[in-house]
């Protein structure tokens, strides 16, 4: 490589660089100049004692590992079906997953709010509890592409079609099949699918706020308009788990290559 | 008399059913929802078929708050690529140390999710009135950003300034791979003809690279058009952009029309479907050459 090539890499990456780390050093530094003159932790205080964010995160929490539960039992199932008995139906499968990402998220919801109100067929915006399900049923839909590709990706190393014959030759149902041999099989893929998803729906804001659910992301952006520190106290906390999500999926995603029994 | 009963049972085709949880699934939650907004697009006050809402798009502030996210969607994608591009070659190509590679590659996963509410936060703390650079730019050399340069982070620069953070990250994810598939014999089949490397790479490694930059910027472009938290949470309502717009139609019906919300809805559709569309033929086109 020649010199003005180095010059031109080093020029591009340290300015590339420099403007990823400076939003998150602004932050970081914003954050911790509650107390006037010298840097605190006080907005961090504050942000933790305040019984509002933690209703708020710990309904995010709870959403995250609802969709996470319902992603699983239905990206599983159609994933491992497709693979073993359709896979003409493959394509069309994963073009339907892949919907989620063309289809803004606001419209999705806007649909939701018009089709599922109180005097539809299915009124499931009339009661807390339906609104919180067709909340997690929106994150599920938000979360399909990742999730479905995740879980393809884990079947594809696996051996299913013999895997599957020799639990049913052992007089296996579908349900053991599932649960007790193919899911062990590609629990990193769905735990990388699962850390995505949580990263998504923790400071989701579109879906909660139309569906006025007391989520962490409406919160977040309600305290951003009022107070002069918390709200980048909770903006480095979110990058965290976010961060704190994708250093878990690289992790699974090495331990994963190092489980398998060479052959 | 078991062969008798298992015979007809056989021909029955009954493996669709394992799909039909997922079918009923998507089609309760994705496809009838859009299906409604897209249908009532074309439909009047009492259900008759019109495509007055469509043409009511062009009506108020409807064409300009496409126009602006459309705009910010292009700026973010092309400067996005751009950036994102020099910084995957640099690394690929071993400007810098190849060491470089793995956590750049992880904290592009990591920055491509980061959008939202907290991100819109991080350039307020930074290029904000009071953020760490504004202030930085005063005390030291008495520039106002704002007065001195007529940059605002409240602005169309400042959303897409803001947008890049998701935009080159994504683009360094997409972009690394195809710039990996580049042939060394390629280039040295190049150079044995005589080419320099300024021909090499107009003739050659550009050629092949087009459909997967072109993808890429149409698969930035739609994600940067459907972003809404980061907006409402830098600008609240004083950047008129499209998702801003219907976001306060789902809330209030600020049109005074619900028909016209799904035509403004069916027009996001449309926008971002064509540039996945663009996306998706042009990936087919690449992968020719990237087996």
């Amino acid at each position: 490589m020649s010199l003005w090539g180095r010059l031109t890499g080093w020029i591009v990456l340290i300015f590339g660089l420099t403007y990823f780390a400076l939003p998150l050093l602004g932050l970081t530094e914003f954050s911790l100049k509650a107390r006037r003159g010298v840097y605190s932790l006080d907005a961090y205080a504050k942000v933790i004692a305040d019984p509002e964010f933690q209703a708020t995160f710990g309904y995010s929490v709870m959403m995250a590992l609802v969709t996470i539960v319902l992603g699983i039992l239905i990206v599983v199932p159609t994933a491992f079906w497709v693979r073993l008995k359709m896979p003409w139906a493959r394509p069309y499968v994963e073009f339907i997953t892949l919907m989620p990402l063309v289809i803004p998220a606001i419209v999705i919801v806007f649909g939701y709010i018009r089709l599922y109100n109180t005097s539809s067929w299915l009124p499931m915006t009339g009661s807390i509890m339906g609104t919180n399900l067709l909340l997690a049923f929106g994150y599920t839909i938000l979360a399909l592409p990742y999730m479905y590709r995740a879980v393809d990706t884990g079947l594809r190393t696996i051996d299913v079609a013999t895997l599957t014959e020799a639990a049913q030759s052992l007089g296996a149902g579908w349900v053991t099949i599932l649960g007790r041999v193919i899911l062990p099989n590609v629990i990193p893929a769905v735990l990388s699918g699962a850390f995505l998803t949580f990263a998504i729906v923790i400071g989701e804001f579109t879906l909660a706020a139309l569906l006025d659910r007391p989520a962490f992301g409406p919160y977040l952006q309600r305290i951003g308009a009022n107070k002069p520190y918390e709200p980048f106290a909770l903006a480095v906390i979110a990058f965290g788990i976010t961060w704190a999500c994708m250093g878990l999926i690289q992790l699974v995603t090495r331990f994963s290559k190092h489980s398998k029994v060479a052959r | 008399m078991s062969t008798a009963s298992t015979a007809p049972r056989r021909r029955l085709p009954l493996t669709w059913l394992g799909l039909l949880p997922f079918v009923i699934f998507v089609t309760l939650f994705l496809v009838l929802p859009t299906m409604y907004i897209v249908i009532g697009a074309f439909q009047d006050r009492d259900g008759g078929f019109t495509l007055q809402n469509l043409r009511d798009l062009n009506t108020g502030t409807i064409p300009s708050s496409y126009w602006i996210s459309i705009k910010i969607s292009v700026a973010s994608s092309a400067l996005g690529c751009l950036i994102g591009f020099g910084m995957a070659a640099a690394v690929v190509f071993g400007a810098v140390p190849k060491t470089i590679k793995a956590p750049l590659m992880t904290f592009s996963g990591v920055a491509s999710n980061f959008a939202g509410v907290p991100l819109a936060f991080a350039f307020l703390a930074t290029f904000g009135p009071v953020g760490l650079v504004t202030l930085f730019l005063r005390n030291n050399f008495g520039i106002v950003l704002q007065r001195d340069l007529g940059f605002s982070i409240l602005s169309f620069w400042g959303l897409t300034v803001t947008y890049l953070f998701f935009q080159i990250p994504l683009m360094i994810l997409i972009i690394t791979p195809a710039l990996e598939g580049l042939r060394r014999e390629w280039k040295e089949a190049a150079e044995v003809l005589g080419a320099t490397t300024a021909q090499y790479w107009r003739m050659v490694a550009f050629p092949i690279l087009f459909p997967s930059l072109l993808g890429t910027f149409a698969l930035l472009f739609a994600n940067a058009f459907g972003a809404v938290a980061t907006a409402i949470a830098l600008t609240g309502s004083a950047l008129n952009i499209v998702p801003i717009q219907l976001f306060a139609q789902i809330r209030g019906d600020v049109l005074g029309n619900p028909n016209l919300g799904y035509a403004m809805a069916f027009g996001m559709i449309v926008v971002t479907a064509i540039a996945n569309i663009v996306y998706i033929w042009l990936r087919i086109r690449a992968e020719r050459w990237m087996k």
